[in-house]
């Protein structure tokens, strides 16, 4: 259960992008995060993902409180999350195999379930003919894929993707949301920050809608709209 | 145990596949690693000049004709109690002729002149080292006393006393040199080398946030980059050994006709192990350090 309790994020004293913001997110739910550029969508993933903390409120990540979180807890708090970005984030000096193997080898899981588990993961979003291709060999589709393959090895409790088909084609953006559909029917928790609306509108779940660094919206099976 | 072979195993594929990164890099610390070798080599030639013309360098004292060779005797065991003295060495008005008479042996007019002479012309002398070139002013003021007036013709640091100073001027003038040359050089070594690294690491700076986010500890992180740092040392210094041999090879006879007592041929080949070790302590020191350093700044993202 992830829950945000009046969570206040400013940057520089002043500049505030998120606003006493709270909700819940039940284990194995699929919710869409949803808002213009700047309403707030990023900072709700970058305290997520504890890449930032905030400024007041409280943020629960199953049994982690996210503002006592030491340095020392963050890799093996973030080996409990799968994470995606628009812009990919793959290891360039290393080939699709490993980077999916990356995230179980800094987990210290042997070789033989990295053997097992990575073939099986990159079937899953069918680039197993890839696995010795470098990233640059990729199309952006596939990157996403692979990004993907490497955020789920892991079984990960919760799956976070930051506008993950902002770099995408239309045919590839469905590839990418099919792929996120399946990982949540297996168990995991999706949240998904987005500004496409289509997508949004065809998914028929959950939907938090922010703005202004405010949730103005949260409906299940909600619809993207902004007035 | 699996994680440290698994950061061994990234660093090796790091190092593989940063392809021109590594290769500069290693050219680089090939260059510090030559530098810091050199200066080694530096100091030892230097050392070898600076003992050469101190061993040059002595006081003689030419005794009278008349004094006995007991006395010169007893002076020689009191010269050898000082304690600025490192030996003193007796010629005998014989040793003296014999040595005037080789050295003279081709020239005619000399022999014959020795030839003609009933009496040996030569003196008795002490020749006087010092341990330290500094000290011959307190060797020549001890033998300056009244006493010994009498029984002394000469002594050669009055004469020679300016050429002395000079000497003792550029021993020192060396020494200092040779320090502060080798601190400065391996001082721009080090930073040359250590930058280069930092370049190649900031440009992992991307990287190294994705690793973070996917939940790789701090040891996971730096352990590559510390084990490619090994590797570039490694490499260095077997590369500068085997590059400085030939220099040495052609440099060394050169500096044996100019200081005869300096074979840095043969110094290098009989401490080749310890130069090689001194090198490779110091890149693989040196890689080390650049690959913690310039991680550190990325850790915290």
């Amino acid at each position: 259960m992830i829950i945000f309790q009046n969570v206040t994020k400013t940057y520089n004293h002043n500049a505030v992008a998120l606003d006493k913001v709270s909700f819940k997110i039940q284990p194995g739910e699929f919710a869409s995060i949803v808002g213009r550029s700047g309403a707030g969508k990023s900072t709700v993933v970058k305290l997520l993902i504890a890449e930032e903390q905030p400024t007041k409120g409280q943020i629960f990540f199953g049994t982690y409180e996210m503002n006592k979180l030491k340095a020392n807890e963050m890799p093996e708090f973030r080996r409990h999350i799968g994470v995606i970005f628009q812009e990919f984030r793959l290891l360039a000096k290393k080939t699709v195999f490993e980077n999916v193997a990356f995230a179980l080898e800094v987990a210290g899981r042997p070789e033989r379930e990295i053997k097992e588990f990575v073939p099986q993961v990159l079937d899953m979003v069918a680039l197993r003919d890839k696995m010795l291709n470098f990233p640059a060999e990729l199309s952006g589709g596939e990157k996403q894929r692979v990004a993907l393959a490497r955020a789920m090895v892991n079984r990960p409790d919760v799956i976070i993707a930051d506008e993950p088909t902002g770099n995408l084609d239309p045919f590839n953006t469905w590839e990418v949301i099919k792929l996120l559909l399946k990982i949540n029917e297996l168990g995991s928790t999706v949240i998904l920050a987005t500004h496409d609306k289509e997508i949004v509108n065809a998914l028929g779940h959950r939907v938090v809608t922010l703005e202004n660094g405010k949730v103005v919206k949260d409906e299940e099976n909600g619809k993207f709209i902004i007035g | 145990m699996v994680t440290l072979s698994r950061i061994i195993k990234f660093g090796w594929q790091g190092f593989l596949r940063n392809g021109w990164l590594s290769v500069s890099t290693i050219i680089i610390m090939i260059l510090a690693a030559a530098v810091f070798e050199g200066l080694i080599l530096f100091n030892v030639a230097g050392q070898g000049a600076v003992s050469s013309i101190q061993e040059k360098i002595d006081i003689s004292v030419y005794f009278k004709a008349n004094v006995a060779e007991d006395t010169i005797l007893n002076m020689k065991r009191s010269l050898e109690n000082l304690s600025e003295v490192k030996n003193v060495e007796y010629v005998s008005r014989e040793q003296a002729l014999e040595i005037f008479k080789q050295r003279h042996a081709e020239e005619e007019t000399i022999t014959q002149t020795l030839a003609e002479l009933d009496t040996n012309p030569l003196l008795a002398s002490l020749n006087i080292k010092a341990k330290d070139p500094h000290e011959y002013a307190a060797i020549a003021g001890y033998l300056d006393n009244q006493n010994l007036k009498e029984m002394v013709e000469k002594v050669t640091y009055a004469q020679n006393q300016v050429v002395i100073d000079r000497l003792v001027g550029l021993i020192d003038t060396m020494r200092k040199g040779g320090i502060t040359l080798t601190m400065f050089l391996a001082f721009v070594a080090v930073v040359v080398t250590f930058n280069t690294i930092r370049l190649a690491i900031f440009s992992a700076s991307e990287q190294i946030g994705i690793m973070r986010l996917v939940g790789a500890s701090n040891s996971f992180i730096r352990g590559p980059y510390v084990v490619e740092g090994v590797i570039y040392g490694v490499i260095s210094a077997l590369v500068s050994f085997f590059l400085i041999i030939p220099l040495v090879s052609f440099i060394s006879p050169h500096l044996l006709s100019f200081i005869p007592e300096m074979d840095l041929m043969g110094y290098f080949t009989s401490h080749a192990i310890v130069l090689f070790i001194y090198q490779l302590l110091f890149c693989v020191i040196l890689g080390i350090f650049s690959g913690i350093i310039a991680t550190r700044r990325y850790l915290h993202i």
